[in-house]
């Protein structure tokens, strides 16, 4: 199973085994990591689950859809290169060891 | 220690657990939900979770370890019966009660039901809780024909999965367009077209006088003007109802849900109440109103919960809402009830498009599809009661965000 690390905006650092399949969203919810929202509950509605990735990572991750790139040019916080929204972004073997920086606010 | 009741395991409910313990309540919390299930993402049930891509356990609000590490008592496929104010006690069906020093409702609401002749046949079906969607999955299965009542939300979204699935789909819906009671006639026409496209037969206009069966299992609708169509399943999507009546009878003020104020408190200075069961002020909109929608519920619970905090944080928001129908993402901001002008940006026959509406020179509501840059901003732009010219909205090219 995976192991990705969520990095709160504070600098808290969780490290947690993520399920095959599921969101980066899903993972943070799961282990009950403030920082992701979620408010649509993952189905890039609301824009509440930005979220930075590890740029050693990015190319292991299908690239943003044209909704998202638009929801996440007016997420609360600033997006930036690496920003995804964490509901886009499914778990695979591939992403072992990712880091995920998580933005000072998402409302 | 502190007794808090929980009445009702949605949105709302989950939302309120969490902002109790995050706000660091230490009180001695108990959950009862009718259903089997913690409280759980109804939103897919229509769409991603009916056409197979999610699981039940993928659509849990929360992990069942979030209620074990905040000590959450859950009382589950449990229903609260009555409410004995004077005693502060609430009784469970089967006898049992359970004293509270503050209780919560949020009750939610339940489908409205069909009352028509052949109503009860099998293949009959509605959709409210994950336990109406599995039944409706297994009974679709290997049946091509799938009837839908009502043009709403939920009666389309599951079109559109019956759709993606391959299966045959009618709608039938009584007033003259779909999701009247939501969107402008614009955009009912855009979904008609949307739908037809898809392979969707959509009659509007059309009323039921009655489902047809064979050997108990429904076979036909019978339309107003007596025209059958034949079907293997039927879908009632025609509304809900507010779960109000627990409130009602334990003497609490009701009418159309039970009547709360800003902060999510209701007659009883004990208990609060959040999400589609309230009817509530909303100070942006200038009225009482009761609103069937996530965020409503979300928002509405952070108010009850620091209530139940003795703390005071006035419920604010502007309305949003959103559904998914084949590849159409509609996110409606703001209530356009009442419009007198719609400004279109953007193009329908791309489908990517918003209308914004406006009352006199105010901008009120903006609906959009696959267009997040106009849904996203205008959220803003309501809240902050800053209207866009009509030349400004209509041109994709201005950029909203520069009034912000």
């Amino acid at each position: 199973m995976p192991t990705i690390t969520l990095i709160q905006h504070s600098g808290e650092s969780y490290t947690v085994e993520a399920d095959d399949g599921a969101t980066v969203m899903e993972v943070a919810i799961d282990n009950d990591i403030d920082g992701i929202i979620g408010e649509c509950g993952g189905c890039c509605s609301c824009a509440t689950c930005h979220c930075y990735i590890d740029a050693a990572y990015l190319d292991k991750i299908p690239p943003r859809g044209d909704l998202e790139t638009e929801m996440l040019e007016f997420a609360s916080s600033e997006a930036k290169d690496n920003s995804r929204l964490a509901c886009q972004v499914e778990i695979t073997d591939e992403l072992d060891g990712m880091v995920v920086t998580l933005p000072e606010t998402q409302l | 220690m502190q007794r808090i009741v929980v009445i009702g395991a949605g949105h709302a409910s989950g939302q309120l657990l969490d902002s109790l313990r995050r706000a660091g309540s230490e009180a001695h919390i108990t959950l009862v939900g009718e259903e089997s299930w913690l409280p759980y993402q109804r939103p897919p049930l229509s769409k991603k979770f009916l056409s197979g891509e999610l699981t039940a356990e993928r659509l849990a609000f929360r992990p069942e370890s979030f209620y074990e590490k905040h000590q959450i008592h859950t009382r589950l496929s449990c229903r609260a019966v009555s409410i004995d104010r004077d005693i502060q006690t609430v009784s469970l069906a089967g006898g049992e009660t359970l004293a509270y020093d503050l209780l919560a409702l949020t009750t939610g609401t339940r489908v409205r039901e069909l009352a028509i002749p052949g109503a009860e046949l099998a293949g009959v079906h509605y959709l409210r809780g994950i336990d109406d969607a599995l039944g409706l999955q297994a009974d679709w299965q290997g049946r091509d024909n799938v009837c839908v009542i009502g043009g709403g939300f939920i009666g389309l979204e599951v079109a559109a999965s019956a759709r993606t699935l391959g299966k045959n789909v009618t709608v039938v819906e009584m007033m003259d367009r779909l999701m009247a009671r939501a969107v402008s006639p614009g955009m009912s026409e855009y979904f008609l077209g949307l739908h037809t496209r898809n392979g969707a037969h959509v009659m509007c206009s059309t009323g039921v006088s009655e489902l047809l069966g064979t050997d108990g299992r429904v076979s036909g609708v019978r339309l107003s003007d007596g025209r059958e169509i034949p079907t293997d399943v039927v879908v009632v999507g025609i509304g809900v109802v507010p779960n109000q009546e627990l409130a009602q009878e334990a003497g609490l003020a009701c009418d159309n849900g039970i009547l709360v104020d800003e902060f999510a408190r209701t007659s009883d200075p004990k208990i609060v109440s959040a999400g589609d069961c309230t009817n509530h002020p909303n100070s942006l909109l200038g009225r009482r109103l009761r609103l069937e929608s996530v965020h409503n519920a979300l928002e509405q619970a952070k108010s009850a919960a620091a209530s139940l905090m003795g703390e005071k944080l006035a419920y604010a928001q502007v309305p949003w809402f959103w559904s998914d129908q084949y590849n159409s993402k509609l996110q409606m901001v703001g209530l356009s009830e009442g419009f007198d002008r719609a400004v279109q940006r953007g193009n329908p026959d791309e489908d990517k498009f918003s209308l914004f509406y406006y009352r006199g020179d105010v901008l009120i509501a903006i609906d959009s599809v696959n267009r997040p840059g106009d849904h996203m901003p205008g959220k803003k732009l309501l809240a902050a009661g800053i209207s866009p010219t009509p030349e400004q909205a209509a041109d994709p090219e201005f950029p909203l965000k520069s009034l912000l």
